[in-house]
């Protein structure tokens, strides 16, 4: 008899499954939550999660050159720059911002978000903008190889170069997407929770080279890891990916229009590449790898 | 059957199908169970197909976490990703049984001058069991090949396993143990009195019925260990759940995860079946009969 509940129960839960699987095309209808709305004019109308006061997030622990100690109340870092910046635009300063944070994932998920915006490097992606939604970029960068001294990959000047070389990079992001996809190495790179951990792997010569944007690349190279350099980027015109940097908000979060005219404002009036002169090593110089 | 199930009022003792009133009553009850659990189960399934969708976020967690798209997109991958997951845990565990046998018989040695012994198998057991697998697989993964080793003796494979066996055979160890002093101690006692050592009681005589004995808990580790061997993407490699976390980012969307649960179950659901019919044969075999 038992035998039999469960059985009832156990098609009765197949259902359920089929039911939540099944159709994906029939309500593709309350999916409307009027992204025209997003469009609306800036004007007074941009809500944050907690009146009067604007929620910002950025990752757990933030690094520099992006945020400066960890500290992005200081406003020193290129992202605490720019979100001071971008704050302060809506009007909202001193105390009036908060700051929370984030994993970088965590961020990337469906439902409501307890900050306004969050911005650790997000690259604009279209499969994220069905999820969450994005500003204007506030920085493009190109993908950049760090590598040890004497790695297998020194000295690359094209991707042929790179086929054998072990990589690593952050899981999740553009980075790693580039290795398997535009570089194909032969043996399959490793990923890490974060570049704390592709820089670990880096130094203890389990990977010979780590994918990170160019900003990263160069502060790694310059400052966390001796011995290491950069051994080159992969601009668009090589036929790379650039990546443009967007903050990351809730999706279809009427917010959106708002930073991007104050995020338009900072772009015209010369902050934003003040601020990445600023708080970014030059990248001038650095070698450029040809792609295919 | 017989279609004119007359009502018990009716029959003074059997009726034409020869059934006893009570195998009638027995009968009914048995039909009245089904069809209530039936329906009870039909009206809680009901409620959550028809109620979950009626939440504000249902379509947004349905896009994310019940896309057919990404599944067949994703799944793939997931699979031969999977492969790693069980390398992983066909080299791990038998280390790992061994391993805690050992130990177990350590902490069960009774020579005074093998005390030190004991000691080093309580403390193990201590350490290895208190601290988190996760942690023992970041200081371990992390941390020995941070001593300079060379390849291939800097391999995430190899101290992610490391540190798996370390973990694990802490737990296996105490289940040996309980297994051991479970055997009476008659048993020993008979053992020795036909003259046999210390060393062959527990051999012949002690361990063959400990041993059957925690089959059972054993498989229990084992399942938990299959799922724990994901741990090790933390140090680089690229298993199923980090894979599934990599799509899960690309596409912004979380049913890769659901993917790679799928694939977990289908594999701990036939070693669960398995240990059943193992522990149905072996009590067969000792000739207990089973109270129901």
């Amino acid at each position: 008899m038992n035998r039999r509940l469960s059985l009832v129960a156990a098609l009765a839960a197949g259902a359920l499954v089929l039911a939540a699987c099944g159709g994906d095309d029939e309500d593709t209808a309350p999916a409307t939550e009027a992204p025209a709305a997003t469009e609306a004019p800036a004007g007074d109308d941009c809500p944050t999660i907690t009146e009067g006061k604007i929620t910002i997030a950025t990752g757990n622990p933030a690094y520099s050159p992006w945020v400066e100690n960890d500290a992005p109340e200081s406003g020193e870092g290129f992202e605490a720059a720019v979100a001071l910046a971008v704050a302060e635009e809506l009007g909202y300063t001193g105390e009036n911002v908060v700051w929370v944070r984030t994993t970088f994932d965590e961020a990337i998920q469906p439902g409501a978000k307890n900050f306004d915006f969050n911005l650790q490097q997000y690259s604009i992606t279209t499969e994220r903008a069905e999820i969450v939604s994005f500003s204007d970029p506030y920085y493009s960068s190109n993908q950049a190889i760090v590598a040890l001294a004497g790695s297998a990959a020194e000295g690359a000047t094209s991707v042929a170069d790179l086929v054998d070389v072990k990589f690593g990079a952050q899981a999740g992001t553009t980075s790693l997407d580039f290795i398997n996809e535009v570089i194909q190495p032969t043996t399959e790179p490793f990923a890490y929770d974060d570049n704390a951990g592709a820089k670990a792997a880096l130094e203890a010569a389990q990977v010979d080279a780590i994918v990170v944007d160019l900003p990263t690349a160069l502060y790694i190279s310059a400052v966390e890891i001796e011995g290491s350099s950069v051994i080159g980027q992969f601009p668009a015109t090589a036929g790379g990916t650039t990546d443009d940097f967007g903050l990351l908000f809730e999706k279809d979060n009427p917010l959106v229009a708002c930073v991007n005219t104050a995020l338009a404002t900072l772009r015209d009036g010369g902050q934003l590449d003040a601020f990445a002169q600023q708080w970014l090593s030059d990248n001038a110089g650095v070698p450029v790898i040809a792609v295919g | 059957m017989n279609a004119t199930v007359p009502g018990m009022s009716d029959l003074p003792g059997t009726d034409a199908s020869g059934l006893t009133r009570r195998q009638i009553f027995e009968r009914r009850q048995r039909r009245r169970s089904i069809v209530v659990a039936a329906l009870s189960t039909t009206v809680v399934i009901a409620a959550i197909v028809i109620l979950v969708p009626m939440t504000p976020g249902w379509y947004r967690v349905r896009r994310s976490f019940f896309n057919g798209e990404t599944f067949a997109e994703t799944f793939p991958r997931l699979l031969d990703a999977f492969v790693l997951d069980l390398k992983i845990f066909a080299w791990c565990a038998p280390f790992i049984l061994l391993w805690g046998l050992l130990l177990a018989l350590a902490r069960g040695v009774r020579t005074p001058a093998l005390f030190p012994l004991r000691l080093f198998a309580t403390a193990y057991t201590d350490v290895f069991r208190g601290v988190p697998v996760i942690l023992t697989i970041l200081l371990v993964g992390f941390g020995v090949p941070g001593l300079g080793l060379s390849r291939p003796w800097n391999s995430p494979y190899l101290w992610g396993s490391v540190a798996l066996v370390l973990a694990y055979s802490a737990y296996v160890a105490e289940v040996f143990r309980a297994g051991i002093e479970s055997v009476h101690e008659s048993q020993r006692a008979a053992a020795r009195s036909l003259g046999l050592s210390s060393g062959r009681t527990m051999r012949h005589v002690v361990l063959p019925q400990a041993i059957r004995r925690v089959v059972p808990p054993l498989m229990n580790d084992m399942v938990s260990l299959q799922k724990d061997v994901a741990l090790i993407s933390l140090i680089g490699p690229i298993e199923v759940l980090r894979q599934a976390g990599i799509d899960k980012s690309k596409f912004a969307n979380f049913t890769p995860y659901l993917g790679a649960a799928l694939l977990f179950i289908l594999l701990t659901i036939p070693e669960t079946r398995l240990v059943d019919h193992l522990q149905n044969r072996q009590r067969r075999r000792t000739g207990a009969t089973a109270i129901r």
